[in-house]
């Protein structure tokens, strides 16, 4: 276990980034206000070697999150129950401050699909994904947070808003709410809905963490706007406005950048950490 | 109903009609926007061959390996949701596919860009100890098993494995001549790096891995590769962090 | 070879190993770029929109793909097969001592 890692028991209510491995030495020398680091979990469950060691040198100085990609807790199948071991594994070697999951599938039968599938919002999958986080919560021994998925389409079967269907989620099992204001914009843009409202309808109560990131735009068949989660880009104005609608409505939350794709140098990515310490100060 | 199974099927055949039960804004039929899953997908496990296989890539051209690459993705969708081992099969794949039987070596150029990835997430090893090492008698040194640290594969050749790694890896490098070559996959610290190795020294090390002592596993190279010297190959060894440390309760002791 | 003269030979090479053998480098500070540093690939973002390999289907005719432009094959210049010769009629798979 990291010992030193036990010092961080939140997260802190400021600004984090989402870790690339490029960014090791420029991170720890030049962090600016940089408190927390998120990890994508799955990178980090290999034996050793250079990711493990980066990871037990950065947790003496930055809170951390876990943040799976690869659990499918929106599945129609178990949770792949050896998945879950290697989680539990790594959260209780790295004991980080934070979990995290997505609202979201990945998996079918014996394949990985590795991208985030949505699903649709019925009294049946309410019950499936509250029974796979009880199971998660249950195994990791602590409570998880859940995000918020972004949406290109919608299912005709649909019986709930998917704030409903989170705010159920919440109900039943306890869990966190991961929210990711960049994903609220694209899905209300994609479906023709208001942010704004999706936020006001939004149990804010119960968010520990929110993302923001930056987003691609493309078309659908008839010419509307569809955004694409990208993770490539700076941050769009748009998305900050409603970061800053949201942190007035919640007060102070640990916020995270994410850039996965096209990843810039240090200090370009230092810079929307800044941005973003600037809304958490307004 | 739009069941997973359903959504899963078309996502990986284009030529699939988008599943029933979805839709845009206002009731609209989904189209492109399910495409943007199809997309998603596909180019993810792509891009995850790209950064795991940059030896084939580099020898078949960006172009063709990208255009190759979805043919794989589909046949061969990951089966673990860490993208860190996926590819497993893309060896043998590549030599199934008769537009590549020219490239003889394209196989084994696969595998040594999987041993590498390997090699980084390998568990760590705490360093051989080589002064309670070169303190022992003559004797127990030929009794000792030395462990080989999780970190090391070894890849025997038909072909210049070594010198095609190099020809496309390190600037100006010499164009590989026909010979076989074998070579270790070694991590001395955090990076996995290629070593040629000498005659019979993957012998050696095979028969060390199989829990041989040193002097048994010296006259088994010995035997293979008369030629085999075995103090280059120790040297090599030690310089590439070749054994991992052993406990005492596993010293061999010779009475 | 006798265990004696084994032993001996044993011992000198290990002693003649440790004077020629250089110590691990200290690789901490700097990573050697040989394209396994970012392997692990998990990431949650999404892909290029919607257009690209995803949607072609004829991307996905394995019979249809062609090796077209030049990577460095073109350059080596080695045989088709690895005992030299020129590869004659199916392929074969090269049955070779490889770990799996």
């Amino acid at each position: 276990m990291l010992d030193s890692a036990r010092r961080f028991e939140n997260l802190p209510a400021s600004p984090g980034v989402g870790y690339k491995p490029q960014h090791f030495t420029d991170l720890q020398r030049d962090p600016g206000r940089v408190e927390w680091i998120e990890i994508h979990a799955e990178n980090y469950m290999g034996d050793g070697g250079r990711p493990l060691a980066q990871l037990r040198a950065l947790s003496e100085r930055f809170a951390l999150s876990v943040h799976g990609v690869g659990l499918s807790i929106g599945g129609e199948t178990p949770l792949d129950r050896e998945h879950l071991t290697r989680l539990k594994k790594l959260c209780d070697w790295a004991q980080p401050a934070s979990f995290s999951e997505h609202l979201a599938w990945s998996t079918h039968g014996a394949e990985f699909l590795n991208d985030l599938l949505p699903l649709p919002y019925t009294e049946k999958t309410l019950t499936r994904v509250a029974s796979h986080i009880a199971q998660v919560q249950e195994t990791l021994g602590r409570q998880m947070l859940l995000e918020n998925p972004s949406s290109y389409l919608v299912f005709a079967e649909s019986t709930r808003s998917e704030t409903e269907f989170l705010k159920e989620l919440v109900n039943r099992t306890g869990c966190g709410l991961l929210l990711d204001v960049n994903n609220v914009f694209i899905s209300a843009t994609n479906l023709g809905l208001s942010a704004q409202a999706y936020i006001d309808a939004y149990p804010l109560a119960h968010v520990g963490e929110i993302h923001v990131g930056g987003h691609d735009e493309d078309t659908d068949d008839k010419g509307a706007p569809l955004l694409i989660d990208s993770h490539g880009k700076p941050v769009v104005d748009p998305v900050w406005a409603l970061l800053d609608y949201t942190l007035a409505k919640t007060g102070p939350k640990p916020v995270l950048v994410e850039w996965d794709n096209d990843v810039p140098d240090w200090p370009t990515l230092r810079a929307e950490t800044e941005r973003a310490a600037k809304a958490l100060a307004a | 109903m739009t069941s997973q199974s359903a959504f899963r099927d078309a996502l990986l055949d284009p030529s699939k009609a988008v599943p029933d039960g979805l839709e845009g804004a206002a009731h609209s039929p989904a189209g492109k926007r399910y495409s943007v899953y199809r997309n998603n997908v596909t180019h993810s496990l792509i891009a995850a061959l790209q950064t795991a296989f940059p030896l084939v890539r580099k020898i078949l051209g960006a172009h063709s390996f990208d255009s190759l690459a979805p043919i794989y993705v589909r046949a061969h969708p990951p089966t673990s949701p860490l993208m860190m081992h996926y590819g497993a099969e893309f060896p043998t794949f590549l030599a199934t596919l008769p537009q590549l039987s020219k490239l003889g070596y394209l196989r084994d150029c696969a595998r040594l860009d999987a041993a590498m990835r390997v090699s980084y997430h390998a568990a760590d090893a705490s360093p051989f100890d080589l002064e309670w090492f070169q303190q022992l008698p003559p004797d127990q040194i030929m009794a000792q098993k030395l462990h080989i640290a999780p970190s090391v594969c070894v890849l025997r050749s038909g072909w210049p494995l070594f010198d095609i790694w190099r020809f496309n890896m390190v600037e100006g490098a010499a164009k590989p001549e026909m010979q076989a070559q074998d070579v270790m996959i070694s991590r001395p610290e955090f990076d996995p790096e290629p070593v040629l190795l000498p005659q019979g020294a993957a012998v050696w090390l095979d028969h060390l891995a199989q829990g041989e002592t040193l002097g048994d596993a010296y006259e088994a190279a010995v035997v293979s590769a008369p030629e085999f010297d075995l103090a280059a190959s120790l040297a090599i060894a030690f310089s590439q962090g070749v054994f991992r440390n052993i406990t005492g309760s596993e010293h061999v002791e010779t009475s | 070879m006798s265990n004696t003269m084994k032993s001996l030979a044993v011992a000198g090479a290990v002693a003649a190993a440790l004077v020629a053998h250089t110590a691990p480098a200290n690789a901490a500070s700097k990573e050697k770029c040989y394209g396994v540093s970012l392997a692990g690939a998990n990431d949650c973002a999404a892909g290029p929109g919607t257009t690209c390999a995803g949607t072609s289907v004829t991307d996905y005719q394995g019979n249809a793909w062609t090796l077209v432009d030049a990577g460095t094959c073109e350059a080596m210049e080695l045989p088709e097969m690895a005992d030299g010769t020129e590869r004659m009629g199916s392929l074969e798979a090269l049955e070779r001592d490889l770990p799996a």
